[in-house]
């Protein structure tokens, strides 16, 4: 039962972060690595850098909102700002916030050694890293998106967008959508084809369950955006009439293939917060997760009803009124799956042994938090009420409740729940708490008001507004708010960067939690499991060493585990760092191919803006020089082997 | 209990004895999964082509159009040149699809698949002796080089003959920029033609390689295997294109 007391100290390592012997260090280690905990850490660090980013963006708009008039920055600064806030934290923040726990944490929820594809998973993280950049660079310059992040067109065409600021925001993304694409593709495999023996699909952790429906939503939403991006690309250069309205073209036809994509991206956003949450609760609440059947099915009902809801988006366009309905009825269908899981999370948690340290803080908050949003949402799902709110900062406080109640503090939950395993230390719970009231309070004196100047009329997007509309305490409100936010945000960075050095040692079972991952060392070895464990059920390690806590879940027999395949042992915990090598694990090479690939992929995007500035033979020299090295990289990436 | 779930990996696992094989859940190779995947998100992007096709038939504002006459120099369609009244013969606009002149280049595309299932089967079966009193008909069978070379050029003949419409496109009139037909049409055209054209760049690999070092055994089957799903999917996505866009008028 037991056989697991804390490691003995000379096992574990002494300072966080430092790996048996063998393990590669320094800089190359991380240019060539495709290891996918490495690479986890480089998508976690990258979309933090642009968290930060992203709030300063919020920062200055807020700045600009917080007195009736302002004048902080120019009108045309101002939208950049919003483009870019908007585009940075979904694309650039929240979407690889859930890679890189996809990539941490999917190999070792299921027990394998790797991704399907590390070489592709190293490819995804510097196309997303260059994509990241080459959107985030032009504001240095007065020349970021300024569009929106939606980008509505015919706004977006030549016609009415004439600078380089929207082919920013097009290749931009049709780069990013690359990186999302091939990551989906290696996780979809990974979970279909990697997992260890005995981990069935219904006894996968929720968490791998929701990355594993993202990435379904991810590979089929994606296309329908590629290909408005494909067609706006199209007639910004080649003089196309998709958007053209004079020669016969619909207005609307952007914003539907955009919806489609959009509204599942919305659960693209969430489900892997979900999932979090969804790995916190049970574990601070002593309990396996309540109704995990359910909680599978509902989710995957979402990502099916996710498709047929984009509309919901348009009720102002005047679609007619069977749209509408039809529209609205599903929206309000997908309603009852989501809130199954509110209810699932509550039922976890009730007559459990609760902890509240901050991760449990962070996932009880999004439970809270984005039942809020989830409740407005319901309420413009109706189209009489939407047309009162549509484009009103009552949307905007609705999808914050969503983004960031929802997505932003289930990740930051999740964060301070795997520091442990990713850097062999806990972050601060002092300091957490900190950051978690912080962020808690700012977040809602920031949002919560905007329901109301939505309620009273103030657009979305508006640049200033005059006095006397009964706003001001609003949006003062707000403005106190996102500085709230922005101390808990730095305390944060400080206990993240801190933690690393001074934190207090953790032992691979961190938290006394029930999944795979926490059955090996933190920071976990680069093969992740000496011996590949046989599971047989939903908790394997509260089986181990808490078998009274699983003792209602289905077990399989133990014959099962008279497995005389080399490749599996019993389940059992490791507690001992040893080299790949000593014990026979082939480990893929370190390769800097994948890199080189992504480098010369996004600069042959980055070609295309010439053909904006009429340099026609400059942008096809870039073009056809970097697609030359990128299929001479790509050439030796494949015909080199993998280990 | 439930034993069996517990199991079914172990047993999958245990076919590929004897041969090195890593361990996978499904006993599948990891890129026949993740090629799958691929053709799924490509249905999506083809969708959203051909969708935007449709909601653009019959919106263009000027000619050409694809199935009617039109007229240069006023607003008229219709559905016959008798019906066109009053355009002198200069300015008269044809219908620009070419149907007799796509079934051909069709025809060749959907036979191409054909080819394509022979070479896999000369991949698979490569090795196995071939039966006393063989013809040149077994012979030829047997050769993978010669089906997969011929699955190239098949798809190269398709796009000779995309190249053909297009040009001939371009000569009536119709071009990328003229109308919201154009548009599409090109686009859409021109992103399965694109697709082509990757295929038979992977086929004219795999053959090189055949050529190289002779492709045989569970790896190569798999190199092949993969590249064929592709090409019968592009094949399809041919068929649904040809169906809606030339044959539905
Ligand atoms: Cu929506």
């Amino acid at each position: 039962m037991a056989t697991t007391a804390a490691p003995a100290p000379g096992q574990t390592p002494t300072a966080g972060g430092s790996y048996a012997a063998g393990e590669q260090t320094g800089i190359w280690s991380w240019l060539a690595t495709v290891d996918h905990k490495r690479i986890g850490t480089l998508y976690l660090w990258t979309a933090l850098s642009f968290f930060i980013v992203g709030g300063i963006e919020a920062f200055i708009i807020r700045l600009q909102l917080m007195r009736p008039n302002g004048q902080v920055v120019s009108a045309e600064v101002y939208n950049q700002l919003f483009t870019m806030h908007g585009t940075t934290m979904v694309f650039l923040v929240i979407m690889p916030l859930s890679a890189a726990f996809f990539n941490y944490l999917i190999p070792l929820q299921i027990g394998a050694r790797d991704v399907a594809f590390p070489r592709l998973n190293a490819f995804s993280y510097w196309v997303y890293l260059f994509g990241g950049v080459f959107m985030t660079i032009p504001i240095f310059f007065g020349a970021a998106p300024n569009g929106g992040w939606f980008g509505y067109a015919p706004l977006t065409t030549m016609q009415f967008s004439g600078g380089l600021n929207i082919d920013f925001w097009v290749i931009g993304l049709q780069i990013l959508g690359i990186s999302s694409l091939a990551a989906a593709f290696n996780f979809i495999t990974t979970i279909i084809n990697m997992r260890a023996p005995g981990m069935t699909l219904m006894r996968m952790p929720i968490f791998t369950w929701m990355s594993f429906i993202v990435q379904f939503l991810l590979i089929l939403a994606f296309p329908a955006i590629t290909i408005a991006l494909v067609f706006l690309q199209f007639d910004r250069f080649f003089g196309t009439q998709f958007y053209e309205i004079a020669a016969g073209a619909d207005p609307l036809l952007w914003q539907h293939l955009f919806w489609v994509f959009g509204h599942p991206e919305v659960y693209i956003l969430i489900l892997p917060a979900f999932g979090l949450a969804s790995e916190i609760l049970p574990t601070f609440s002593k309990k396996p997760l309540f109704g995990y059947n359910v909680m599978v099915y509902s989710g995957i009902m979402i990502g099916f009803l996710g498709f047929g809801v984009w509309a919901h988006h348009m009720f102002a366009v005047g679609m007619g009124a069977t749209a509408d309905t039809i529209f609205s009825m599903a929206t309000m269908l997908i309603g009852i799956p989501t809130g199954v899981k509110i209810f699932n999370w509550i039922a976890t948690m009730w007559g459990g042994q609760i902890r509240f340290t901050v991760a449990m803080k962070f996932a009880i908050a999004l439970v809270a938090l984005f039942t809020i949003g989830g409740i407005s949402g319901v309420m413009h799902s109706s189209p009489p009420t939407d047309l009162q709110q549509t484009d009103t900062y009552f949307i905007v406080a609705h999808f914050h409740y969503v983004l960031f109640g929802g997505s932003i503090m289930g990740i930051m939950g999740g964060i301070y729940f795997y520091y442990p395993k990713m850097t062999g230390r806990y972050m601060s719970e002092k300091i957490g708490n900190w950051h978690f009231w912080l962020f808690f309070i700012g977040m809602n004196l920031t949002f919560f008001p905007m329901h109301f100047s939505g309620m009273l009329g103030m657009p979305r997007r508006i640049y200033s507004y005059d006095v006397g509309q009964g706003w001001e305490t609003f949006n003062f409100q707000s403005t106190i708010g996102v500085m709230i936010q922005g101390l808990g945000l730095i305390l944060f960075v400080y206990n993240f960067l801190k933690s690393k050095k001074t934190g207090a040692v953790a032992p691979g079972d961190a938290w006394g939690a029930g999944t795979l991952e926490w059955s090996i060392p933190s920071p976990p070895p680069e093969y992740n499991f000496a011996q590949l464990p046989v599971v047989t059920s939903r908790y394997p390690l509260w089986d181990l060493k808490h078998p009274e806590m699983t003792a209602g879940l289905a077990h399989s027999g133990p014959d099962a585990m008279t497995v005389t395949d080399s490749h599996a042992t019993p389940m059992h915990e490791e507690t001992e760092y040893k080299n790949a090598a000593d014990l026979g694990i082939p480990m893929p090479f370190p390769t800097i191919k994948p890199l080189f690939t992504a480098l010369f992929l996004v600069l042959m995007f980055s070609g295309l803006l010439f053909i904006h500035l009429d340099l026609f033979p400059v942008a096809l020299t870039i073009m056809i020089g970097c697609a030359a090295a990128f299929v001479g990289s790509l050439y030796g990436w494949l015909t080199s082997p993998l280990e | 209990m439930a034993t069996a779930v517990a199991t079914a990996g172990h047993d999958s696992h245990a076919e590929g004895h004897g041969e090195h094989v890593h361990y996978t859940s499904t006993g599948l190779e990891n890129r026949k999964i993740a090629v799958w995947a691929f053709i799924g998100s490509e249905c999506m992007l083809f969708a959203s082509l051909i969708s935007t096709y449709l909601i653009y038939k019959g919106r263009s504002r000027v000619g050409p159009w694809p199935h009617e006459w039109g007229c240069k120099t006023s607003a008229a369609v219709a559905k016959t040149r008798e019906l066109l009244q009053g355009c002198s013969p200069a300015d008269v606009m044809k219908p620009i699809l070419d149907i007799p002149v796509t079934s051909q280049s069709t025809f060749v595309l959907l036979m191409s698949s054909l080819a394509m299932v022979l070479a896999l089967a000369a991949v698979e079966t490569k090795g196995t002796p071939l039966p006393a009193g063989a013809g040149w008909w077994d012979r030829c069978l047997a050769s993978s080089k010669f089906w997969l070379m011929a699955t190239a050029v098949m798809g190269a003949t398709f796009l000779g003959y995309q190249s053909y419409e297009f040009t001939s496109f371009v000569h009536e009139g119709l071009t990328i920029k003229t109308n919201l037909f154009g548009s599409s049409f090109f686009t859409l055209t021109g992103f399965h033609g694109a697709h082509v054209t990757a295929g038979v760049l992977w086929l004219l690999t795999l053959f090189a390689i055949d050529v190289k070092r002779g492709l045989k055994g569970k790896t190569d089957v798999l190199l092949v295997d993969i590249c064929a799903l592709y090409w019968h999917f592009v094949d399809v996505v041919w068929i649904a294109i040809f169906t809606l866009i030339y044959l539905i008028q």
